[in-house]
């Protein structure tokens, strides 16, 4: 495992970690949906809590699109705290000291798992576009092969929000003989055409970038900055909801008294926005965006099971805690809904809250006690529960 | 739900869970699938999770007891008696329980259809509306009755398909529902079986719980 190599995303190029990597597929390669066989493909984690003599306290936390594997420490680019870091740790709602934490850097990704911005073997030149399109099942297999090569079994649980969400569903649904339990956070079982639409104005954004060069921007020494940043901003609003925005900065102006008849960031809101746009293009891959955005709008768990949604989850042992928040719009309490009643109609031990909170889509990542309760006692009762199974969890 | 919110004819009973409760659990045999509808805070499903170790599920109308339920690490979602329980199968679980929530939901012989259903079992407990004290308060005083178990206005009331237990035994009969045991409860808390007098009990139970069987096909 070897620390990575002196690159930065920014640059088209993996960044220089700290962490665990491991290159898997090397005996059988990892068999994507679109066909292609991926071979001596990289995933790249981190771990936190130690794995117990029966291996059974493995916990995979899954990120979200623009997420990492960086979930509990500081991140080594930004130097931001982790971005679980009020939930992953000790004595938090996942307590690194009762569970081993796992996360890796989803496939498609850009801080250090394989994804478009990686050299291609056979062609010695970055993948770019001819990187295979992935789905949230390649990635979940990924991980699947990972906790192979770490020897682990069964996890505990598996808990992620949004696109994390997603791929907690996909683990339950194609491994539920290794999955005790599955939390999936402020997520749906398939993208919606709302949200399909905001990715879509997100990918034209960077394609439009003439520094996007078709995808071969690393070739040119060049970054399609601005397209990525305007994907960010448009990600970002949908992140928020109306009365956060409102809050947060409603019509007050940027460090002037007066509108500017001009076009420079006046309001508030559109300094932030700014803000997060050029910020990101700092840690974060264009052509991953548009995989990894790629790979949710192609999620659609029913679709693989007759349109019938409860089939994906027929005679499923896992017990699962589905949790929405009120104000989030992108993936609304209606989507986790209609998983909890596939989850009934396939007669799961489910259990359902809906947080309330007025912080839109970005409550999951946010300070809120009552999720974070839920959350721990959720976690508590399944332990007690796989301790009455098979033997304590120590 | 536990719409019924006072229950003060029950109030002296000195076990960590309400009489009727208590009645109910006593039914439930070891190591079942058990659904209890209209959960509240899950003091049953967490009483029979402990003593009869029990694979429990709770649905619950109210935000906050769902959260209190799961936070405790008990299996419970928010839900609806009305409208949630036509998604689960047939034969889902051996038991399932509606205690006190009957009588809130707005079609309740859709509810009681799908509680046989889904529950190779199904146990309900009700108010009684033909309790002495309901009809002293009609016949005499010409009041709609207000009292420990019916504690609410009727303006206000979430109970709005109020029957007797003679009215519900009727109910089963029409939907060819075999009632396998009932008791009543009269204002002491204590238990009564149903069927040694009806009228007696449809008289001076306060509530009745009902272990019923859907017909056989």
């Amino acid at each position: 495992m070897d620390s990575l190599k002196n690159r930065s995303p920014a640059n088209g190029d993996s960044p220089n970690l700290s962490g665990n990597q491991v290159v898997l597929g090397c005996e059988s390669p990892l068999v994507l949906d679109c066909g292609t066989e991926l071979s001596e493909f990289t995933v790249a984690y981190q771990t936190y809590g130690t794995l117990n003599a029966l291996r059974n306290n493995a916990v995979l936390v899954c990120h979200a699109l623009t997420g990492d594997q960086f979930v509990a420490e500081a991140h080594p680019i930004t130097g931001r705290p982790g971005w679980w870091g009020n939930i992953v740790g000790s004595g938090k709602a996942i307590d690194t000291e009762r569970y081993f934490v796992i996360c890796t850097n989803i496939l498609g990704g850009c801080m250090g798992t394989t994804g478009p911005q990686d050299i291609n073997p056979r062609t010695a030149k970055p993948w770019a576009l001819s990187f295979p399109v992935i789905t949230i099942r390649d990635m979940v297999r990924a991980q699947a092969m990972l906790l192979d090569h770490l020897e682990i079994e069964r996890l505990f649980a598996v808990i992620g929000g949004s696109l994390g969400g997603m791929q907690a569903l996909e683990w339950a649904s194609s491994y539920p003989e290794r999955v005790f339990a599955a939390v999936p956070i402020a997520t749906a079982a398939h993208h919606s055409a709302q949200n399909i639409a905001f990715h879509e104005l997100g990918r034209q954004a960077i394609m439009a970038d003439p520094d996007w060069h078709g995808g071969n921007y690393q070739l040119e020494g060049l970054t399609p900055k601005r397209g990525l940043a305007v994907a960010r901003m448009a990600g970002h609003i949908t992140y928020h909801s109306e009365t956060a925005l409102t809050r947060k900065f409603g019509r007050r102006l940027q460090d002037r008294d007066n509108l500017t008849y001009g076009f420079d960031a006046d309001f508030q809101v559109e300094s932030y926005l700014r803000h997060q746009g050029s910020t990101f293009v700092e840690r974060f891959d264009a052509n991953a965006y548009l995989y990894i955005t790629r790979a949710m709008d192609y999620f659609d768990l029913a679709a693989r099971h007759g349109g019938v949604l409860a089939e994906a989850f027929r005679d499923t042992p896992v017990r699962f805690c589905v949790i929405s928040f009120s104000s989030d719009w992108l993936y609304s309490t209606v989507e986790s809904r209609t998983v909890v009643r596939a989850l009934n109609a396939a007669a799961a031990n489910v259990s359902f809250v809906e947080i309330t909170s007025d912080q839109g889509h970005d409550s999951f990542l946010l300070d809120e006690p009552e999720f974070f309760r839920v959350l721990s006692g959720f976690l508590n009762g399944a332990a007690e529960r796989l301790a009455m199974a098979s033997g304590a969890m120590r | 739900m536990n719409v019924v919110s006072g229950q003060p004819g029950l109030a002296n009973n000195r076990t960590d869970i309400r009489v009727d409760l208590k009645l109910v659990a006593d039914i439930i045999k070891p190591s079942s699938r058990v659904l209890d509808i209209g959960c509240g805070d899950g003091a049953l499903l967490a009483h029979l999770n402990q003593t009869k170790q029990v694979d429990g599920r709770g649905i619950e109308l109210g935000m906050d007891g769902v959260n209190a339920c799961v936070a405790a690490g008990l299996s419970v979602i928010q839900g609806d008696a009305d409208t949630d329980l036509a998604d689960y199968p047939d034969n889902a679980f051996d038991y399932v329980i509606l205690s006190q929530t009957l009588q809130a939901t707005r079609a309740p012989r859709e509810v009681l259809g799908n509680l046989v259903r889904i529950g190779r079992h199904a146990i309900i407990s009700i108010p009684n509306f033909g309790h002495w004290r309901v009809r002293w308060d009609i016949a005499l005083h010409g009041r709609m009755p207000i009292n420990g178990s019916l504690p609410y206005q009727w303006y206000e009331t979430p109970n709005i398909h109020f029957c007797s237990l003679l009215d519900f035994i009727a109910l089963c009969d029409d939907m060819s529902i075999e009632v396998e045991r009932s008791f009543a409860l009269d204002r002491h808390g204590r238990a009564m079986r149903v069927h040694s007098s009806v009228r007696s009990a449809n008289l001076f139970g306060v509530e009745g719980v009902f272990l019923l069987r859907r017909p056989a096909d």
